[in-house]
């Protein structure tokens, strides 16, 4: 292994760290202007020209308030609660191919930290440990609250990813493999998937809704039902780690169902502006393009959560279980038959 | 027993149809509606930049009115602080000197003439009281300040109109 490429990649890891922080970060701002506009009023607009500085303004609040640890908690899990959340949260952007190869010089370098041939597992790996995040938070809070709130991520998690992972697998039925750059790849022009797996990309997306904690799932973290939720518990910069992590699930979920069923950073008309760009700047255009669909997909977010009132712990599980699954099954059955009918003529 | 009003409102329970169940229709009417506010005006103004205008009923801070010489209208005759309901208004008569007579209106006013912004309700009695229209209360909101004593306005502060139209 030659050091430039460790420092390649190096750098990649850095660069998209670094890009996921400050898109986690104007993710809150732009909460906040997007819930303002949705309602009639304007969000924060006092911090810098249109209220841009207050994400900064939040996270100088955060480090300078006190930090509360409750005295009869276990101090060594309530630290390792956001840390863990945070964690989970940010190794799920390694998978991610947020580009084709750029040129540079003489050297390709592949806009992905890591090409595994089992992208969407490692994703589906590390949406399955956030959850540890939250219920630690709970437990480690020593209130009955927090448990309660646990208790319903964490079954909340669990009923969603079984859904989640049935949509994948009529999705891998249709693309043939596991890695994320070969789905992505497959998708070039129009053939985004979303054509192909409709009831699929649904599925998916109602369970993201779920994995993330997001309205109208939000469950564990409302307010009106069980105070803060996991978090009551939590001051600072802890709490700025579960509030961040949120956002980071939010970020990278937006991700993999823009690089799954959207074509990622594929586009109609791409092979002109490749023809005529070159090496160096075409494969940029597409990852511009990839994050307009994630940005769109982080406003369907915002949009969602200020339009449906929240489901009811019942009405969760009995939709997570009874409705999901049976259309999950039914649509790689129908995906299955499909396939089989076309190759035989 | 026989409902008191013809007004009451039957609910409908009826189960839920299936496009009702699949629930995405609905959530896709409420998206709708929802992004239609998204490219409304907004209602918000920017205080203090921006203010709303008052009503024409508006009762702010007093002001004691001077006539079309310049003089005082106020005679201290104690109709404002009798009719105050919250007691805001207290006051000191002294007689005119001859040296005096182009600041006050009549021979009887006042030198000491203090309201209490505290007690005081903006219901606007005490200009209705007035006999002599020495009263009014038109100004802005009363600002804001940090101690107790400093509410309590003065003559010569701030309930004056100070505008000496010569």
């Amino acid at each position: 292994m030659e050091i430039a490429f460790v420092i390649e990649k190096f750098i990649l890891v850095a660069i998209i760290f670094g890009i996921s922080l400050v898109v986690a970060m104007y993710s809150t701002y732009a909460e906040r202007k997007v819930a303002a506009f949705l309602q009639d009023r304007l969000g924060p607009d006092r911090a810098g020209p249109f209220g841009m500085f207050q994400p900064l303004a939040d996270g100088l609040k955060m480090f300078m308030k006190e930090e509360i640890v409750p005295t009869n908690s276990n101090k060594w899990l309530f630290m390792v609660g956001p840390g863990l959340a945070m964690l989970t949260a940010c190794i799920g952007t390694a998978v991610i191919p947020w580009g084709s190869g750029i040129q540079i010089g003489d050297r390709l370098v592949e806009l992905q930290v890591t090409d595994i041939n089992v992208g969407i597992l490692y994703i589906f790996g590390v949406v399955s440990l956030g959850v540890y995040g939250v219920m630690i938070g709970g437990w480690a809070s020593n209130n009955k609250y927090s448990l309660l709130s646990a208790i319903r991520a964490a079954s909340q998690n669990i009923s969603y990813e079984i859904a989640m992972g049935l949509s994948i697998i009529a999705l891998l039925l249709v693309t043939g493999t596991m890695s994320l750059k070969e789905v992505v790849e497959q998708q070039h022009g129009w053939h985004w998937n979303v054509l192909y797996q409709p009831v699929g990309f649904i599925l998916f997306m109602v369970c993201a809704f779920a994995e993330t904690n997001r309205a109208p799932f939000d469950l564990p973290e409302c307010e009106t039902e069980l105070i803060g939720g996991y978090h009551t518990e939590y001051s600072s910069m802890k709490l700025g780690f579960y509030l961040f992590a949120e956002y980071i699930n939010m970020f990278v979920s937006s991700a993999v169902m823009a690089a799954l069923y959207f074509g990622g950073y594929n586009y109609p008309g791409m092979d002109w502006v490749l023809a005529h760009t070159g090496t160096t700047i075409g494969p940029l255009i597409g990852t511009v393009v990839f994050f307009a669909k994630i940005f769109a997909f982080i406003f369907f977010f915002m949009w969602v959560r200020w339009t449906i009132p929240r489901f009811r712990y019942d009405q969760l599980m009995h939709l997570g279980w009874k409705v999901l699954i049976p259309i999950a099954i039914i649509n790689v059955i129908v995906t299955g038959l499909v396939i089989a009918v076309i190759e035989k003529f | 027993m026989e409902p008191l009003t013809n007004k009451k409102k039957v609910l409908e329970q009826k189960p839920l149809t299936l496009a009702e169940r699949m629930y995405l229709p609905a959530i896709t009417k409420g998206l709708g509606i929802t992004i239609s506010h998204f490219f409304k005006k907004e209602a918000t103004i920017r205080y203090p930049e921006q203010e709303r205008e008052f009503s024409t009923n508006w009762r702010g801070m007093h002001s004691l009115k001077r006539d079309e010489e310049g003089r005082e209208r106020c005679t201290a005759c104690g109709l404002c602080a009798l009719s105050c309901p919250a007691e805001a208004i207290t006051m000191i008569a002294a007689e005119r000197k001859p040296e005096e007579k182009n600041l006050y209106r009549e021979e009887k006013y006042a030198a000491v003439y203090e309201i209490n912004m505290l007690r005081c309700i903006f219901c606007g009695l005490c200009e209705e009281a007035c006999p002599k229209e020495a009263i009014y209360l038109d100004g802005p909101i009363v600002p804001s300040d940090y101690l107790r004593k400093d509410f309590i306005y003065g003559k010569d502060k701030l309930v004056e109109a100070p505008l000496e139209i010569k």
